[in-house]
């Protein structure tokens, strides 16, 4: 493992940007800028911003001051030791981005993109959201700065997610449920889209994700990787070492490219991201990109996507609303492609799983996105054995999934609650006290949701 | 010569600007979406944009969404496009394929325009393919002979107008408005702008090359006033307005026939006008 030296926090968005993208977006041969002309000024207004402001110390003290004194950064770091008594006896360190201001990672970016919107002078903002965690975000950095919000988001979703719905509200965004589509996420960013080629001239497009044209996955990224700055330099401080594996969820992937960032130089440091593998990437059911998905454009850039034989992008399925998306960052699809990081798909069964022993063991409810990584822990764990060490990315927090969970687990109206999967009992996880009639039951609760 | 400069050539030398139907293939089924095409072409229509259905239409308005989300999710691919490109071809319009980029690549760069070039397609018209990451894409369409529309808006700068008009063969499609696809009250001024923005750029590119506007126009009256200032007049969301409105495939010829005669008098009015 190398041992590259930790840069002080000031300098965070400042160098050691990872070899790519290039000066126009690309990934290898992902990313770029697949959008209309009418966009493409406001993407180079974006761009020479960005660059001329992640340079400058009076922006950067700004931003970290933000970091510090609003969102409460940095986000300490966990172990959980009875969580990881279910992972083959690895050590499980969490890294706590559910702790922060508003419940998720989607805060670091969201700040770094307001900022930059008041720099150029716009007085309004715009936001797709799935889960509701980034338009939750966006609502609170545009109520902080002062800037008008409007947040698209699936109709389905607001279903799923209808106290991030209230939140958003409460904070004086605007929330606009998109009935095109599929419903979901890929339909709220089409919206957005079209919002934004129609105001462009009052309106920054802040994009929840490490997807979309350029500049939006290197800066997206550039916001994010503070997570695994922060987390690198925890482990060397309390560990000595850096970890085995890290470990993140993928939707769009901006989680876990703000984790692994750090991390690409360290080759000896695996680089897990889990997909949502829905009901499985062998029933068609699922959100599972760069597993079950090939290379195309969308959302504006070459990536991976889940689409069918004539280029149509193909409706994704998970019980996460976050990670329900049927794209995924160029980043990754590159990161894959020169295998720099693997990606593995988490079924809704396991992700849920995972999610009840976190509950249990540790008394942290995670965000159930964030639970694809927990769940990858538990195998990976499995796998590497006693004394790995794992980091994960615990993203967000799973207040908003409380109704989700209910329903899967079927905790309804029950005065005494099953003690769920395995605790304490030396049960195989797997073998968890949600039966199958509940786990089906739960299921199809979820997705009518 | 390309098939599309020549078509809006004869239009010029008639006097008046080319007027150019785009109806989605697929809406509401294949047969029906081909003889609307025909309709438009017996009507007056010069060239016809044959669109490609694609899930996610990024710059439609709801009106052309709601066609092609039918199409998609019938299943319409590139084979049925093929099939209209090749009756417009017969009907005796230039048919110009409009597609979202993805269903290209997906099909494949170099077979598209082969098969586009074989069915007698003059070439395609892609919204959200900007030259900068078109090389594939103009390497196939010289090689199988193709023209290449390319778009501009109203927020393209000089060296963007420059650089977007050298790599059209065709036309240059001008996005008349900041926005999505539409049918809209008034045509405005930044369309006018646009065209004398777009001309000058190409040339300083020592080009021969028409502009085409689309984007709001819906009427005669709005082509007329386009086709004073424009090479060339392109209507989207009426026509599609037309198909959702028409109750079955004589309602649909009808509505389309209706529409391209008041149309092609707009291009023709200000002809005589100018």
């Amino acid at each position: 493992m190398t041992t590259s030296s930790v840069q002080p926090p000031g300098e965070r968005l400042l160098p050691a940007r990872p070899g790519w993208p290039d000066a126009t977006g690309h990934f290898g041969v992902f990313g770029g800028r697949f959008v209309p002309e009418a966009l493409i000024a406001a993407l180079d207004e974006l761009t020479e911003a960005y660059e001329a402001m992640r340079v400058d110390p009076a922006f950067l003290a700004e931003f970290h001051r933000l970091q510090r004194d609003y969102t409460g950064r940095p986000s300490p770091v966990t172990e959980v030791p009875k969580f990881a008594e279910h992972c083959g006896g690895a050590r499980v360190l969490l890294k706590r981005e559910d702790l922060n201001h508003t419940g998720s990672h989607k805060i670091n970016n969201v700040l770094g993109q307001a900022l930059l919107t008041k720099r150029i002078g716009k007085s309004r903002v715009i936001a797709e959201t799935g889960a509701g965690q980034h338009g939750v975000a966006t609502a609170t950095a545009a109520a902080l700065m002062g800037l008008s919000c409007t947040v698209y988001m699936g109709e389905e979703d607001t279903r799923r997610q209808a106290l991030n719905v209230a939140r958003m509200r409460l904070l004086g965004a605007e929330v606009i449920p998109v009935t095109t589509g599929s419903r979901t996420l890929k339909d709220a960013i089409n919206e957005a889209f079209r919002d934004w080629v129609t105001n462009v001239e009052t309106t920054t497009y802040v994009f929840g994700t490490v997807a979309g044209p350029h500049p939006f996955p290197a800066m997206v990224r550039d916001f994010q990787r503070v997570i695994g700055d922060e987390a690198r330099e925890q482990l060397l401080e309390r560990e000595g070492r850096l970890p085995d594996v890290v470990l993140a969820c993928v939707g769009g992937g901006s989680n876990a490219i703000g984790i692994f960032t750090a991390f690409v130089p360290d080759e000896g440091v695996r680089l897990v991201g889990l997909e949502a593998g829905g009901d499985g990437v062998d029933t068609g059911r699922h959100a599972a990109t760069i597993t079950g998905g090939t290379p195309g454009v969308l959302h504006g850039a070459r990536s991976y996507l889940l689409q069918d034989d004539n280029g149509q992008t193909i409706e994704s399925h998970s019980i996460s609303a976050g990670l329900d998306y049927p794209g995924v960052g160029p980043e990754h699809s590159y990161l894959h492609d020169i295998g720099r990081a693997e990606y593995r798909a988490i079924t809704d069964a396991e992700a849920m799983e995972a999610f009840a022993l976190l509950c249990r063991t540790e008394g942290i409810i995670p965000a159930i996105e964030s639970a694809h990584a927990l769940a990858g822990a538990m195998k990976l764990g499995q796998e590497l054995g006693p004394d790995t060490l794992l980091l994960v990315n615990l993203s967000g927090r799973g207040d908003k999934d409380v109704e989700t969970a209910s329903r899967w687990f079927g905790l309804g109206d029950r005065e005494e609650v099953d003690p769920g999967p395995g605790l304490d009992t030396g049960q195989q996880p797997t073998e968890g006290a949600v039966t199958n009639d509940e786990a089906v039951a739960g299921q199809d609760a979820g997705e009518t949701a | 010569m390309s098939a599309l400069a020549e078509r809006i050539g004869s239009a010029q030398a008639e006097g008046r600007a080319a007027l150019i139907a785009y109806i989605p293939v697929g809406y509401p089924d294949v047969p029906t979406s081909i003889k609307a095409m025909v309709a438009a072409v017996e009507a007056g229509a010069d060239a016809v944009e044959v669109g490609v259905p694609y899930s996610d239409p990024g710059i439609d308005g709801p009106v052309i969404q709601e066609a092609v989300d039918v199409a998609v999710r019938a299943g319409v691919g590139m084979r049925d496009v093929l099939r209209a490109v090749e009756a417009v071809s017969a009907a005796g319009a230039v048919p110009v394929v409009m597609s979202y980029w993805n269903p290209i690549e997906r099909y494949g760069v170099d077979r598209f325009a082969t098969d586009l070039a074989a069915a007698g397609g003059a070439g395609a018209i892609t919204p959200d393919l900007i030259p900068d990451e078109a090389a594939d894409w103009i390497a196939a369409s010289d090689r199988a002979g193709l023209d290449r529309v390319f778009l501009v808006a109203p927020s393209s700068t000089e060296a963007r107008l420059r650089l977007t008009t050298a790599a059209c063969r065709g036309f240059v499609y001008a996005a008349s408005t900041m926005g999505v696809t539409g049918t809209r009250a008034a045509v405005g001024d930044a369309a006018e702008q646009l065209v004398a923005r777009t001309r000058a750029a190409v040339g300083d590119n020592e080009q021969e090359l028409a502009v085409c506007v689309g984007l709001g126009v819906s009427n005669g009256d709005q082509a007329a006033e386009v086709a004073s200032f424009a090479d060339g007049v392109i209507v989207g969301s009426a026509y599609v307005r037309a198909l959702l409105d028409a109750g079955d495939e004589t309602e649909t010829v009808a509505a389309v026939t209706r529409l391209t005669r008041e149309l092609a008098e707009g291009v023709r009015r200000a002809g005589v006008r100018a």
